[in-house]
């Protein structure tokens, strides 16, 4: 498990990237439930901690894309792949991450540049 | 109702189609396309299509899953409609009847005249615009592109990235101070002088040189702009024109109400062709972005659905990114009618700030860039108090 932040620092309505490779981002909702899944937008390169939350979906801050913080899906184009989700654990006030271990859904531009080639 | 022909087959055609399944509707559904194409995603063409990072596969609008049941009627113009039968006749003599008649047609990039047949030049709107131009960009070179808008300020852009030596040149003092005011334009214009692109403002084109293929552009100053590849980037039409005498109202496209209806029952438009009636200006205004061809048609869909029962809603306002040498923009709301405009947070000249426009003391629009979260934040803020 990774720690992510403290609870106490993570208001509810808020988000807490955690600059692992690819980045990961803690939810937390005004329903006051924790949800994390796969910062980047499957679209392009944008981060979805930076985008508009409302209830248990965000939606992505450049283009519209909603992801469902609950099942990963995402609502309409220009995204058209889901995000993976990850298990988000509480202890002590301590919020973890436990990483899935499926493949991610990166946009094309950083899939490219996570393997090492262009841009 | 037993059919619903969508004539339009990119965003907000898409997105009509999509609507009506979603809202239950489970007659037969036509789309009627221009092109040979299956619904893509446009804004690549001018960005990450064009400097060759994403492919043809990867701007399909449509999910590999997706199951619309609908009649796909590519590479097929329409050229009439029959407000009596009901029926959308297309340029090779089929007709198409049909109880709900959606109007996504789009527009078309306007040219310069008197261009046509000489290589080297392009337009760009449709993916063979882009697969065209491209090709003519790997020649590298010298590229001049004519307007200093949005299109062609991301390909001057993608240009740039891709080593050539690029010219813009706009008619007007200021590039983009229609959509961003003079104030803002002249900052995000700033951005081509940042990366040593040559920026010529407050000139109009005469013509362009040339025998077959272009060689350079010539100005009404009496200025010769060399150039192995030219792009004209000055706007668009709505097309509209198979609509004329048909009975729809016609007024820089298709004049709507708040949620897309027309003149004629049974029929609605949506997407680049359509000039909604926006209650936050009490104007018509033809919106061109993004977002609305994705958004819109939902309400038009509803009315369609409803023989035009239904009470309109507020549409969101206007929002729309551009992406240009690796900054991101964004924008919300109404420039026109602004008496002031504000940085509020970040500096311009770091090319990372949020900037607020205000009517009146009260905010009408807002300017990010390179500020995706706190752009956010503000979009959020502004989207119930406009309604």
């Amino acid at each position: 498990m990774i720690p992510a932040c403290r609870l106490a620092d993570l208001p509810r309505g808020e988000a807490h990237r955690l600059d692992i490779d690819p980045p990961v981002s803690v939810f937390h909702t005004d329903d006051g439930e924790l949800f994390a899944i796969d910062d980047t937008c499957t679209h392009q390169d944008a981060s979805l901690a930076d985008g508009w939350l409302e209830g248990c979906e965000v939606e992505c801050p450049l283009h519209a894309s909603r992801f469902d913080l609950r099942t990963g899906a995402v609502d309409a184009p220009p995204a058209k792949l889901p995000v993976r989700t990850h298990e988000v654990v509480v202890e002590d006030g301590t919020v973890y991450v436990r990483l899935s271990t499926e493949a991610p859904n990166l946009p094309p531009c950083v899939a490219a540049r996570l393997a090492g080639g262009p841009a | 109702m037993r059919t619903v022909a969508v004539v339009g087959a990119s965003l907000a055609g898409l997105s009509a189609a999509r609507s009506l399944r979603k809202r239950g509707y489970d007659g037969r559904l036509v789309v009627v396309g221009a092109e040979l194409h299956r619904p893509y995603d446009r804004p690549p063409l001018s960005k990450e299509f064009l400097a060759g990072a994403i492919g043809e596969g990867e701007l399909a609008l449509e999910r590999d899953d997706e199951e619309l049941r609908a009649e796909w009627v590519l590479g097929a113009r329409a050229t009439g409609l029959d407000r009596t039968e009901r029926a959308v006749r297309l340029a090779d003599g089929r007709e198409i009847r049909a109880d709900g008649v959606v109007i996504a047609t789009g527009a078309a990039a306007r040219t310069l005249p008197g261009t046509e047949g000489l290589a080297g030049v392009h337009v760009l709107r449709t993916l063979d615009d882009a697969r065209a131009l491209r090709d003519d960009l790997a020649r590298g070179g010298r590229l001049v592109v004519i307007g200093g808008g949005f299109i062609g300020a991301e390909v001057a852009s993608t240009a740039y990235a891709l080593g050539l030596d690029v010219t813009v040149v706009e008619a007007a003092p200021t590039p983009l101070a229609g959509p961003l005011g003079e104030a803002m334009g002249r900052v995000v214009s700033a951005l081509h002088t940042d990366h040593g692109v040559r920026l010529l403002c407050g000139v109009g084109v005469k013509g362009l040189g040339g025998e077959r293929r272009v060689d350079a552009v010539l100005l009404e100053d009496g200025r010769s702009i060399p150039a192995d590849t030219v792009v004209v980037g000055v706007g668009a039409r709505p097309c509209v024109e198979w609509l004329e005498g048909s009975g729809v109202a016609l007024d820089n496209g298709v004049k709507c109400g708040v949620d897309g209806r027309t003149s004629v029952a049974g029929v609605v438009a949506v997407g680049d062709c359509a000039n909604w009636y926006d209650p936050h200006t009490g104007a018509h205004r033809r919106v061109e972005h993004w977002t609305g061809a994705l958004e819109r048609p939902d309400a038009a869909v509803a009315v369609l659905l409803a023989h035009g029962a239904t009470e309109p809603g507020v549409p969101r306002p206007p929002y729309f990114w551009s992406d240009q040498y690796g900054v991101k923009i964004q924008f919300v709301g109404h420039a026109a009618g602004a008496d002031s405009v504000t940085v509020e947070e970040g500096s311009t000249d770091d090319r990372s700030f949020l900037a607020v426009y205000r009517r009146a003391g009260r905010p009408v629009a807002v300017l990010g860039m390179n500020q995706p979260r706190l752009f956010t934040r503000r979009r959020k803020q502004f989207a119930p108090a406009a309604s």
